[in-house]
This record gives structure tokens, sequence and C-alpha cells, in this order.
């Protein structure tokens, strides 16, 4: 009698979970509960007949599952009227979710704030300087006689007064040393500026990104490690580095930092990149730490100069890099948080 | 600087590296090839053939039949050219062989007869415009020969990056000796074809120099320097009775090599030399210079010259001139006039070799807004100890290829002679910046093959002789370092990360506040914009004397500007939902014409809906409420201490007074503005919404920010009142909120506007406003009683003070 009270109540129990209306509900109630024919109410009249050994147990189980039963109606029942639970057309869990607007960083930000994050790890700090600078700042004191041919190369912006807008973030390397004593160990992302017509790989105005090293003791070997250190972690394992003589008037010698990654295309094969050009670096010329007033012949240093748009455009496949002007938001939310 | 391959393998028998290979060694040397272009593609597989007989076709009049020695035994070509010679030399495409364009060329039957190959035009060979007979070679070429090499094709034109500092390699020599140093290969000048061989004996008698300290003359040609300090030393050489006259081939062909136009023998002899020397010439009539004469001295105010390409040039005093008896005839080291140009009636030249003034070149140079080869090579350094040979040089090319002879001494005003350089080096100097221990002998074996030779010590320094070529980027001790460091090969430096002593500077905190107003900006769906710092003169106080963009010659005063422009573009797009931030620079006019101030500006931008489209509803447009709170916000992150956010906008700008706000500092200084854009400053579709905008003046040292102070939470429940109040129109909520706070005295825990309401039952020139008042207590659960006490003062002094009523 108990198991079959038992499948009694798992067929009841079933039979409301699919009920989907309040009519089907009364049905049910009336079946099973229902003064009259109710198949458990049933049961309870005729205890009576059962022996008293058995009457008190089924007569206990034959209530708790009358009141199972009953929970369940009411439940299932309130359930209907709020409009929620069961199944079929009540929920489409299909239709989207409600979400704000997607933002994000600019993505040559993005490409500083992991540049610096590196840097950061390096024990690096962060400088700034002004835009609009002297010629002293922007080239006299960086070793570079108004009358040398790189100042042409430089294509200078120059204001109605004779001041210039910077032509790189290199200034901030001579500011930064006249306010603070070595060990100077600074990043110094900026807006640099140069006369030039925008295309592909030109904007007239462009962020930078310097870095400057000065204490005692820095070598050649300093320079080349950290640098390769720093490539290594941005442009992941497996990159090679190369260094390579060049010129800049503020450092001696001098050198263009290349490297050769492996991009691994979707199908997961790899490719290597020819030689991509990433810093001008170099050994800080002493004639920059005597205009500073460091003594050259204690303190040595290194340089180096970076454009995050150019390391954007590379990491990201971009080969026009005035789109980085334009802020057209279907661009701008390839780079956008989740 | 563009190279040819050939031309350098012609000055290094020994190079046997590959064109890539050579320019990979160059990289690595400081002098990376950007481009490099095969002068003749898609001749591989094609040769040159001798045509031994022809006979008619038997089936087609126009058609000839060929027999052809190609190389490789006689083969039948039928061909269609009107041209074709028994006899003679022609471009011959063989079976299996493909023309430039792509064409595969194959054994084929022409009505009936074999043919092997194809006799080739001009306009097949993609060389000229001529399609109507077959080019005929002019030459003695054996039968097989590619015709790359027989054409002086199989070349390839590297275009190397040279630094400003090395003006040394601005030429063949230049670049195959920096190549020479790299392997111990042997660098020698190719043999000029048609030459006698030099033309004064340089092995046993040396140049055949009549020097003279300012002034020299000889045979009636006098050169005289009248301002030795922008001309050390003259040399001109003269030669009669020349015949100019189109270069034989090997001349024109080496000058396009390197990317020039062939001229004349004349004109090219002397391009040839600077070209593969590195040192300008010029070559003048001499019939043409009054008294047969050259005066070096500095331009007179207004003297004109007509310079070779045509264009009439005002000198004035700052400029050194080469001059005849009475007129300027060329601008030293930049370019020739006119008037005294080599010509087809020239008989009589005199070659000139100068050494100018590198600064004075470029000052003159820049004042008339032009740029040479000469000048380029000028500005950057020309060899004072290359003078000699380079003229020896172009005389002896001039006498190959144009005939004449040489007068007997060569013109020499030298009023300063080159002395020599040196420079010492301490060789602790090299560990200590370097970081690599070298000998005194490895130190001169690095140095050795770049031209720099020991002299001897002083001091413990070994003195260094710099030779001619690097001694105007070879001054210092650090130059030497540099040129160590180059030799020995940056990447056999080890690449070991030592220890390091963190730096004096702190982290400029302006960078910090930027990235917290990102990450909140972000957070709020805005995307970062950037835009460049250039705007039209309505919008900016500081002009540019040299644009890039007249339209755009200011630098601006407020970011928003071009924000707007940006969202302009944007919906231009069909982009109705814009939200786009800046962090950047601004320019305000500086104290009596100085510097500009710099301010570090936030700015943002938004329009469109305030959430993106969704099922449950259009959601609603962006508003002024959206805007306060966030500005309020943003004040807030930036760290402007001091200020706060008072109604209304400021006039004058792009914002609607009546719906913004402005921020002001602790002076009563406007550092910022939010609103709503006048719509007639927005080139808006007319489906697009209010554009709205927001602009802030950052601090520009803030101060770090202050960490929150912990205050335990209460523990006792509190206790909610709304209050609903009749407010006249114009009677600001701010207001009354102040009063309800003064008098619930200090169980009032918050305060919220949670209602507004006017309209259908509230009395004209009202409008009902309900305040949420919570009560709550640090340190016991409040009574009923004292929280209704409250409330009536509070609703007294209402009544009291500004005349408030609860609504009925």
């Amino acid at each position: 009698m108990i198991d079959a009270l038992k499948a009694l109540e798992i067929q009841a129990l079933e039979a409301i979970t699919a009920a989907a209306a309040a009519e089907a509900l009364e049905v049910l109630r009336i079946r099973y509960l229902g003064r009259k024919d109710g198949q458990i109410s049933g049961i309870l009249r005729g205890l009576g007949s059962l022996g008293a050994d058995e009457r008190p147990a089924v007569g206990a189980e034959a209530n708790r599952v009358k009141e199972r039963v009953q929970v369940a109606l009411d439940e299932r029942k309130a359930a209907l009227e709020a409009g929620t639970g069961g199944p079929g057309p009540y929920l489409d869990l299909s239709l989207p979710g409600s979400r704000g607007w997607r933002g994000g960083r600019h993505p040559v930000t993005q490409a500083i704030d992991e540049l610096w994050s590196i840097f950061r790890s390096m024990g690096f700090t962060r400088a700034r300087g002004p835009e609009v600078e002297t010629d002293w700042y922007n080239f006299v004191a960086l070793n570079t006689p108004l009358d040398h041919p790189v100042v042409d190369e430089a294509d200078t912006l120059y204001l109605r007064n004779g001041l210039l807008l910077r032509t790189h973030t290199s200034p901030v390397q001579i500011r930064t040393m006249e306010l603070h004593e070595p060990p100077i160990r600074i990043i110094a992302p900026g807006m640099v500026f140069r006369r030039d017509t925008p295309d592909t790989t030109h904007t007239p105005a462009f962020l930078q990104l310097e870095g400057l090293v000065v204490d005692e003791g820095i070598t050649f070997i300093d320079f080349k490690a950290t640098l390769a250190e720093f490539a290594r972690r941005f442009w992941g394992p497996g990159t090679q580095i190369r260094f390579r003589p060049s010129f800049f008037p503020f450092t001696e010698p001098s050198a263009e930092v290349d490297v050769k990654r492996i991009l691994t295309r979707p199908d997961g094969t790899t490719e290597e990149t020819d030689w991509l050009e990433i810093m001008g670096a170099g050994m800080v010329d002493p004639a920059v730490l005597d205009n500073v007033g460091y003594d050259s012949e204690r303190y040595t240093g290194f340089a180096f100069g970076m454009g995050p748009a150019r390391i954007a455009a590379l990491k990201y496949g971009i080969r026009d890099i005035r789109v980085f002007f334009e802020d057209d938001i279907r661009f701008l939310n390839q780079f956008a948080r989740p | 600087m563009k190279v040819s391959y050939q031309w350098l393998r012609a000055l290094l028998p020994g190079l046997t590296n590959s064109p890539e290979e050579t320019a990979e060694i160059l990289a690595l040397r400081g002098a990376p090839v950007e481009e490099m272009l095969h002068l003749a593609p898609g001749l591989e597989g094609l040769v040159v053939a001798k045509v031994v007989a022809v006979q008619g076709h038997p089936d087609a009049d126009r058609l000839s039949v060929c027999q052809v020695e190609a190389g490789g035994g006689v083969l039948q070509v039928v061909c269609g050219a009107p041209n074709v010679q028994a006899g003679g030399l022609y471009p011959f495409a063989p079976a299996g062989s493909f023309l430039p364009g792509g064409m595969a060329i194959n054994a084929v039957s022409i009505r009936g007869v074999e043919s092997n190959g194809m006799l080739c035009s001009e306009a097949e060979l993609g060389m000229g415009p001529d399609a109507d007979g077959i080019m005929a070679l002019s030459g003695d070429f054996p039968p097989g020969e590619p015709l790359a090499a027989a054409l002086g094709l199989d070349d390839w034109r590297m275009d190397v990056e040279i630094t400003a500092n090395r003006g040394d390699l601005l030429s063949h020599v230049g670049i195959a000796r920096e190549l020479a140093s790299a392997g111990g290969k042997a660098l020698i000048l190719p043999s000029i074809p048609g030459s006698q061989g030099p033309p004064w004996g340089l092995q046993d008698s040396g140049l055949a120099l009549e020097t003279g300290e300012v002034e020299v003359s000889v045979g009636g040609v006098s050169v005289r320097v009248q301002d030795p300090d922008l001309c050390s030393r003259y040399l001109g050489a003269v030669i009669r009775g020349v015949k100019v006259g189109p270069s034989p081939p090997w001349l024109a062909s080496r000058i396009r090599a390197a990317g020039s136009r062939p001229i004349n023998n004349v004109v090219d002899a002397t391009n040839y030399v600077l070209l593969e020397m590195g040192q300008p010439l010029h070559a003048f009539d001499l019939a043409k210079l009054h008294g047969s004469a050259i005066v070096v001295r500095r331009a007179r105010e207004g003297e004109l010259l007509r310079t070779l390409d045509g264009v009439n040039r005002r000198l004035d005093e700052g400029m050194l001139a080469i001059c005849d008896r009475s007129v300027p005839v060329a601008i030293a080291g930049v370019m020739g006039g006119v008037d005294s140009e080599v010509s087809g009636e020239t008989t009589d030249i005199l070659l000139e070799c100068a050494l100018f003034d590198p600064k004075s070149i470029r000052a003159t140079r820049n004042a008339l807004d032009m740029s040479t080869d000469a000048s380029y090579r000028f500005e950057r350094g020309v060899d004072p100890e290359g003078m000699e040979p380079a003229v020896e040089r172009a005389v002896e090319i001039i006498l190959a290829t144009a005939g004449g002879r040489l007068d007997s001494a060569v013109l020499d005003a030298c009023p300063v002679p080159w002395s020599g350089l040196t420079v010492p080096l301490r060789p602790g100097r090299v560990q200590r910046l370097l970081g690599i221990t070298l000998t005194e002998d490895e130190i001169g074996e690095l140095l050795g093959p770049l031209g720099f030779r020991v002299t001897g010590t002083l001091d413990e320094a070994l003195n260094f002789a710099v030779p001619g070529f690097r001694s105007y980027d070879v001054r210092r001790e650090v130059d030497l370092l540099e040129e160590i460091a180059r030799s020995y090969g940056y990447d056999r430096f080890p690449s070991e990360l030592g220890p390091f002593r963190p730096g004096t500077v702190p982290d400029h905190p302006l960078f910090q506040v930027e990235d917290d107003l990102r990450d909140l900006l972000v957070g709020e769906g805005f995307f970062e914009a950037q835009t460049m710092a250039f705007a039209p003169e309505a919008e900016g106080e500081v002009e540019l004397s040299n644009p890039v963009s007249m339209q755009e010659a200011h630098l601006r005063t407020a970011l928003l500007p071009g924000l707007v422009r940006r969202v302009e573009f944007n919906f231009a797009r069909g982009m109705r939902d814009v939200r786009l931030f800046e962090l950047g620079t601004v320019f305000l006019p500086g104290e009596s014409g100085g510097a500009p101030r710099e301010e570090a500006h936030l700015a943002l931008v938004l329009t469109g809906n305030q959430a993106p489209l969704h099922w449950k509803g259009e959601p609603k447009g962006v508003d002024l409420w959206y805007l306060k709170g966030l500005l309020g916000r943003l004040v807030s992150e930036a760290r402007m201490e001091g200020s706060r956010v008072a109604e209304g906008a400021p006039s004058g700008q792009r914002l609607v007074p009546e719906e913004g706000f402005s921020v002001v500092g602790a002076d009563g200084e406007t550092l910022g503005s939010a609103g709503r854009i006048d719509s007639a400053r927005v080139d808006a579709p007319a489906w697009a919404g209010p554009v709205w905008g927001l602009e802030l003046t950052l601090p520009g040292e803030p101060n770090p920010k202050a960490p929150p102070l912990y205050e335990a939470p209460p523990a006792f429940p509190g206790v909610d009142r709304d209050l609903a109040l009749l407010l006249p129109k114009a009677l600001p909520a701010r207001q009354v909120g102040k009063v309800i706070q003064e008098a619930a005295g200090p169980l009032l825990f918050d305060l919220q506007i949670f209602d507004l309401y006017e309209g259908k039952g509230i009395a004209e020139g009202l409008r009902s406003v309900a305040f949420r008042l919570r009560y709550q207590s640090h340190q016991r659960t409040l009574m009923d009683e004292e929280v209704e006490r409250s409330v009536k003062t509070v609703v007294n002094r209402l009544r009291e003070e500004l005349g408030v009523e609860p609504r009925g």
C-alpha cells in the first residue's frame, strides 16, 4: 500500500509540473485530492478497512503525500499566475540580455598601456614635458646644431614667435635631467609633430614613447639587454631581435632595433615576418650629459624612442595609420572591451 | 643613395655576395637598403642571336624563314619583321622561354614551317615603343650571351638609406669601402674603356698642380678664392678641344643604373665621378667665362643667375657664388648657371673640383629652397683628401670619351690646406661605455679596416689619424667608440640583463589621473578618440608659421570642437549613437608672446540612446541628467579638488547656456563645462538626436588620490519618510534640500529626490517634488516619535523660510 502511495505521488507531481494552465491544475486536484473521487482521498477514506498494525504507517504516508501534492498544486498555480516557470512559450531564454554600450581605449593607448606595463615591471616611471618647445630643448641640447642636416629631416612646425612643436619626445630627456639627479630611469609617452603630409605611414601628429636610463656604469651591454628583454616580452617568445648601427645626434653609438616575429595563422601554421624596425636607440651622447650639467666621465646611459601607432599597426595588421585619427566608431569598436 | 650592384662589383672584384646578401651586410653596417630593383625583370632565358641566313616563307609574303645561331647550334625561326637581315644580332626568345609580359614561347608551325623561338622587337621586350621591327643590337656580342648582360641590364639598383652623419657613403666607392672593411676585400677603380691611362702619370710625378694660396693663373686662365672661410680649396682643370656628344654605352648605362639621366659625355663624366667617388664636380664652357677667370666670392645683394633648371635666382650676401671676371656663373656647391653650360658648341672646358663649407651650402640651398646631388653631398661633408683623385678620374674619362687635351697644369687655389685630423682614444673608455674589454691591439684591428690609423700615444691615449672621408663625423673619442662597436658588430655584444638602481624621478601623477578617467569612461561605454591639435582660426589663438594645412594653421584651445567634427564624421557614416572622449593638450596664448600655456584637457561628446536597442523597449535618449551625473563623477575622478559644479553653461561657447553646467574652481575660475551643443553648431542629419558635450581642464600636477577612510556602517535599522512638497517652479530643489538637511538635524542619514510631477492636480506655477528622508543612528534604534518630531520641524521650517507646503 505504501509503494502504491509513492507511485501515486510521483505520477501526480509529474502531471502538476507539466500542467500549463489553471484549468488543468483543477482537473488534477480533483483527480488526486477530490473529496468524492480523489485517489489519495480514497485511500485515506479506506484506512478503516486496514489492519491495526498497518493503519498508522499507511495513514501517515497518505497524509504526507496529500500535503506534498497540495503544496505542488499551490506552487504551480502561483507560478502560472506570475507568468514564470514552466516549460514552453512563457520564457524564451534565447532572447538577448540587456547591456550598456561597449567602450574602449584607443588602440594606440592600448599599445602604450602594454609598453608601460612592461617598462613599469623593469623599474621605469613616467615623465612628461610640454608639446611646444624651444630650439634648445628640441635640438641644441640634444647635440643637434640648428645647421645640421637632420634639422631639415625633422620637418619642424614653427609657431609665429619662433617656438616650435616638438618633433620628438627627446626634449623630455633634457627637462627630466635638469630637474633630477641620476639614477634616471624613465619613459615619456607623448604627442609629437612633423610637417608631413598625411599618407599611409605618416600623420603630422603622432604619439611617441621615449625612454632614458642614466647612471654610473651603464654600458652598451645594459642597453642591449634591456631593450632585448623588452622586445621579447612585447612581441612574444620566439621573437628575434637585431641591433643595427644608425645615427641620431643625441646618442652614440646609435642603433635601430628590428624584430622578426613568428605569426601564427588561424589554421595553426606559422609564418616568419621580415625584419621590422621598431625603435631608434643608443648610448646617450656625452655632449647631452654635459648640456644638463651631468659629469659625462662619471655617468653613462642609453635612450630609446618608438612609435606606439606604428607598433599598434604592426600588431593589429593595420596598413594605413590615418585610421587612428578618424575615430570611426566601427573601427574603435574592434578594440573595445567586451 | 641609388647604388648599382654591378658598379660595386666593378669596384670590388672580390665581392661574391648576391645583391640580397650585400643588402644584409650593408644593413648591419648602418646603411639599410630600402628598396632593390632588378633592372631587367623578365629577361631571364632570353639571349643574343645571330641570324645567319634569311629566306622567304614559301606560303606567306610577309614572313621570312631565318636560320639563327643562339649558342646551341642553328635553329630555324619564322620572323615577320621587315628589318631582319642576315648577319644581324637580335634579341631572341628560344622555345620554352617567356617574354617579360609573361607570354610563353613554344616551338610552333607557322603556315607549315617549323619555328623554334622568336626574334623580338623593343615593344615585345617592354623596353620601348618600337613594334615595327625587331630590335637590332649593335656591339660585338657572342651569340647565346644572356640578353640582360648584353644590354647592361643585368643589374640591381639598391636604394640605400644613408644617415646624415655618413656623407662618405654617398658614393659607390664609399659603399664599396664599407663592404671591403666588412670582409677584407680589396677596392680598385675600374679602368676606363678607351682611356690612354691616367693623363699625367700619377705613379711617378703625382698631380701636376700649380698651387697658389689665394690666386693662381696658368696659360691665361685664373682662379681666385676671395672668401677662404667658405671655400678652402678650388681645383680647376682646363681641357681644350673636346668634342661634346652622347656618352658611350658603358658610361650611359652606369649613369642610368644609378638612377640618373645621361646628358652628354662631359657632363656625364662629372656625374660619373660624383656617383663613383662622391666628389661633386662642375664643367664650365671656358669660352663663356669673362676674362677666362674664376672668382670664388660671396654674392652681392641682388645679383642674378639663371641656373641649369631654368630658374632665375636672386642671390644675396650670405651665398657663395662662383663668378667670372664680372658676374656669377654658378651657385657654389649647389648648381651651375645656364650661360656657362657645356653645350654642343663647347670646345674648351674648365673643370671645377672645390671644397665648400657645409653650413654655407646648407644655408644657401635652404634660402633658395632647392637641393641637388652636389649640395646634398657638400652639406654632409666631401672628402678633402679625395679632390685630386676625382679631378684625375674626371679628366681621364673626358679625354677618353670627348677627346681634347689637358692644359699643362691643374690650377690649385688653396687658401686653407687640409692638415689632417687626429683623435685621441683612452682604451679604458671602451670598457666604460661598451662594457667589453679590448686590448690596444684589438682596438687597432677593429679600427684599421675603417681607415683609422694609430699615429702615436699621449697620456695613455691612442692617437688615431682620421681619414679625410670620415673627418666630418669622427672628431671625438666617443665617435671612435661607436666605430669600435660597429666594427666589432652589435650582434656580438652579450645581452645579459644586470641589476639596476631605481630612478629618482617619481611617476608623473597626471598619467594616473588620465588612466582613471579612461577606466571610468570606458566602463560608461565611451570610445577613446584621438584628434590632432591643429585647428581652424576660429578655434585657436596660437598660430603656426608653416602649417601643414592653411585651413588648420592654429593650435586648438579646446578639444570639444574637434570631437564634434568626429561626431559629424560618424553621422555621415550613418552612426546614430556616438560616444567619444579624448585626453589631450590645448594651447592658450602665453604671456607677452612667450610660450603658450598648455593645459591637459578631457572632453567627451555623446549623442543617441543611453543604451543599445533592446526588445524590452526603446531605450531613452541621452539627456541632461545623465550628463550631469557623469560630470560630477568625472570632476571627482579628475581630482579637481575645490571645484564645484554650477548651474548654467558658460556662454560664448558651443553649449546652450540654459541646458548645461560649469565647473568652477576654488578661485572662481572656470575649469569645465557640460551641456547640450547648440544644434546650429553641429552638421547633423535629420534623424540625429541632440549632441551633448563636456570638457574639463585637468590639474597639471594632481595630488595623489587620498585613500578612503573606513567608517562602520550603522548597526541599527533606518526609517524612511517620504515628503512630497509643492515647489514654485523658480525655486531650485537644491535650496529646498539644504533647508531640509539643516532642519532635520543629525539623525537625517540620507536625502533623495525620487519623484517630480507637474500638471493635472497641481496648481499652475507649482510642481510636486518628492523627497525621501532616511533617518538612522549609529547608537540606537530610532523611536517613531522622534522621527515624526523631526519631520514636523522640517515641514515648519520649509513653510517659514521658503513658503513651501507639503502636497495635500
